[in-house]
């Protein structure tokens, strides 16, 4: 294996609660030093009102090496410390405990458009920004006529920033720090920028500079840009390194991880629509009616969905679709010529049946619509359950399949000609 | 350049012999000076500085006129005032004269002071995305005052021309009472930018102290009022030394302010010295505070 370049010990990093995005006035340490013995005196007491901990770790006993040329992911869920992890790394802020060692020039993209000035044309951001991602002056002149390019605002580029369309500006800011060349690259979900067209252009760049033999260390909420770039992926739970694994692997925890209790209530679920019908419950149930999350590959299954409508007798219909943790569809269910209609009591409960669910083994999420086809959408719920294919002997194969395969298996006929 | 040219150049690292290993650990002990580190990104600093300067007279009418109106329009006041009524002694210099070769050195103290307290919480956004020795900040601050300066210093030789007096010998020793001048802004500067992160009321105090501290060196008056023997005492203000340097460095009148100039010398080599310590220390919080 290839040099050790990032090696990370028991990194951990603790904030005061409060700390983090307040700043102190006097008058506050005054009245904190008054308030002082009195809250000696009230902690100390026994059965105390006052257990709020006083400190959080956003980041603790995270262990990891990374090997020259890596191109690993970060994920996890909101505040579970990816953004500290890379910003310990970056040495935008200081470790609490532990010690981390890197080998190499280290560049950071934490932001897009780090120190870009309003006042300034485009090419003098270009330049500032540039020296302060940690660019020369020679390399920012080198690169300038390629940036402005990738940038697509070669028109404007001696105009005020502040005239910019904000799309504009967020090219510009990705092209500068696209062009940063450093050894190692951290990256905070800054590809989530500007239209889908550019959005690509920068997956593309990104590859290109993976492919380059850097070392990229990069956190997305993105599973497809995951999928596309990464051999590795950490997963932080809670400010704890959770699983370091082969990225499917991760993103399947994660999604589970971060999904599951969305599954359990449809409060918390992701949705659009005009409302007229709601979806209140999605469940996948076995042959036998059993609800589960884990099926094997073959079986035949139910999904049982739930719901309420504005009024009885509202005509509507139904589909469902499953996908892949990285956001592709995979199977689409469509009845068009079935109409389905609420009850006297507004409600509904529908029960589609899939005979033998031949998807490759992996994590899927169903989604599911309900609404007039070509009219109007009721309800769309993203996520409404999960399901774990699994392989076993449903389907006669003899060695272990994944979903890197293929997503779909089919019973096939060969037949030897010669 | 062709494109073809431009990929054979060899990638040049933006950061001469960079360290080879770099250790991330929780900061240790009081003292942790890096000042190598800050030559290494000098280049960084000198963005700074030249960003200082584009946007300082950004939209503004008159543009760095401004420069010059305003340690002119205070010398005129200051002349009607101080000088045309309270008849406070020059040294026999005209009152203009007088007066704005110490507004230069003040005018330029008191920007500088402004812009090194503030940077640190201005540039907040910067300082919780990238990493760089914020050691740069006020430095930069501080250095990009100087243009100003250099501006108001070409009216004065003018205003020298104008009253029929030629530049002394001792205009040679202007670059040291300037760099004391200058560390003078900095250690000062140093302590506030830190301070002023974590309390904003550095904010609202800075105005009253920059004019406090105005009536306590000599720009209004000369240091020959104070009493000799308290003389010492008052050069612990470095800015004394400074002022009372300019002017005599500038227009060659008078004793040189040697006694004032020692104290003033000591006081901004242990004032830089803390605040460097100071800040270094500091700076490891600035981005959980700022």
């Amino acid at each position: 294996m290839s040099q050790v370049v990032i090696h990370c010990e028991q990194l951990g990093k603790r904030y005061q609660i409060g700390q983090r995005e307040r700043y102190l006035a006097l008058r506050d340490v005054l009245a904190n030093s008054f308030q002082a013995p009195w809250r000696l005196f009230r902690s100390a007491a026994p059965g105390s009102s006052n257990g709020r901990p006083k400190h959080i770790w956003a980041m603790r006993n995270v262990s990891f090496e990374i090997h020259e040329g890596e191109v690993v992911g970060i994920v996890g869920r909101n505040g579970a410390g990816k953004t500290t992890l890379l910003k310990v790394l970056a040495r935008v802020t200081r470790p609490t405990e532990g010690h981390a060692e890197v080998v190499g020039r280290m560049g950071s993209l934490l932001e897009v458009g780090t120190g870009f000035h309003p006042e300034l044309t485009g090419r003098e951001n270009t330049y500032l920004s540039g020296a302060i991602l940690g660019m020369s002056k020679r390399e920012i002149n080198r690169k300038f006529d390629e940036i402005v390019a990738f940038a697509e605002v070669e028109q404007f580029i001696d105009t005020p920033l502040k005239h910019y369309s904000s799309g504009m500006q967020m090219r510009l800011a990705f092209a500068v720090a696209a062009h940063l060349e450093p050894e190692i690259l951290l990256v905070d979900e800054v590809l989530a920028v500007g239209d889908i067209a550019f959005q690509k252009k920068c997956l593309g760049k990104m590859g290109e500079v993976a492919r380059g033999g850097r070392t990229i260390l990069f956190v997305s909420h993105n599973m497809g840009a995951i999928a596309q770039l990464c051999q590795r992926c950490l997963l932080l739970v809670d400010g704890h390194l959770a699983l370091d694994d082969a990225p499917e692997r991760v993103v399947s925890a994660h999604v589970k991880n971060s999904l599951q209790p969305s599954s359990e209530g449809e409060t918390t679920w992701e949705r659009s629509g005009s409302g007229r019908a709601r979806i209140t419950s999605v469940a996948i149930r076995d042959e036998l009616g059993a609800q589960c999350s884990t099926l094997s590959m073959g079986q035949n299954l139910y999904i049982r969905i739930g719901g309420c409508a504005e009024r009885s007798d509202l005509e509507f219909t139904l589909a469902a679709q499953f996908v892949t943790c990285w956001g592709i569809p995979v199977l689409y269910l469509y009845n068009q010529f079935k109409n389905f209609r609420s009850g006297a009591d507004k409600s509904f409960l529908i029960d589609v049946f899939v005979p033998r669910l031949l998807l490759m083994p992996g994590l899927y999420f169903l989604h599911v619509w309900v609404g007039l086809s070509g009219q109007e959408e009721f309800d769309y719920v993203k996520n409404g359950a999960t399901i774990d294919v699994i392989q076993s002997d449903c389907v006669p194969i003899t060695l272990p399949i994944h979903q890197h395969l293929g997503l779909v298996y089919s019973y096939v006929e060969a037949q030897q000609l010669r | 350049m062709s494109v073809t040219q431009q990929t054979v150049l060899p990638p040049t690292p933006a950061l001469p012999a960079a360290p080879p290993l770099l250790r991330i650990a929780p900061p240790q002990g009081w003292l942790e000076l890096n000042l190598r580190e800050v030559w290494e990104y000098r280049e960084l600093l000198y963005f700074f500085v030249w960003r200082d300067l584009k946007i300082r007279y950004k939209q503004t009418a008159i543009g760095a006129a401004w420069a010059v109106l305003q340690p002119f329009l205070t010398m005129i006041v200051f002349s009607l005032f101080f000088g045309a009524l309270a008849r406070i002694p020059s040294h026999g210099l005209p009152y203009p004269i007088f007066y704005y070769s110490a507004l230069l050195p003040w005018m330029y103290f008191a920007g500088a002071l402004q812009n090194a307290t503030s940077t640190v919480v201005d540039q907040q956004r910067v300082i919780t995305k990238v990493y760089f020795p914020r050691l740069v900040l006020p430095l930069a601050a501080v250095l990009s005052g100087l243009v100003d300066l250099a501006i108001g210093f070409v009216v004065f030789l003018g205003m020298m021309l104008y009253y029929g007096m030629t530049p002394q010998a001792t205009i040679l020793l202007l670059p040291g009472f300037l760099l004391l001048g200058v560390l003078t802004a900095l250690g000062v500067g140093l302590w506030l930018s830190a301070l002023n992160a974590i309390y904003r009321d550095v904010r609202y105090v800075l105005p009253f102290l920059i004019q406090f501290w105005m009536f306590a060196s000599p720009v209004a008056y000369p240091s020959s009022l104070v009493p000799e023997r308290w003389r010492w005492l008052y050069g612990l203000n470095p800015m004394a030394g400074v002022i009372e340097g300019f002017r005599w460095a500038l227009t060659g009148q008078g004793q040189p302010p040697n006694l004032l100039l020692a104290a003033s010398t000591g006081a901004v080599v242990l004032l830089v010295a803390g605040g460097v310590v100071y800040f270094q220390k500091m700076e490891a919080t600035f981005a959980d505070v700022v």
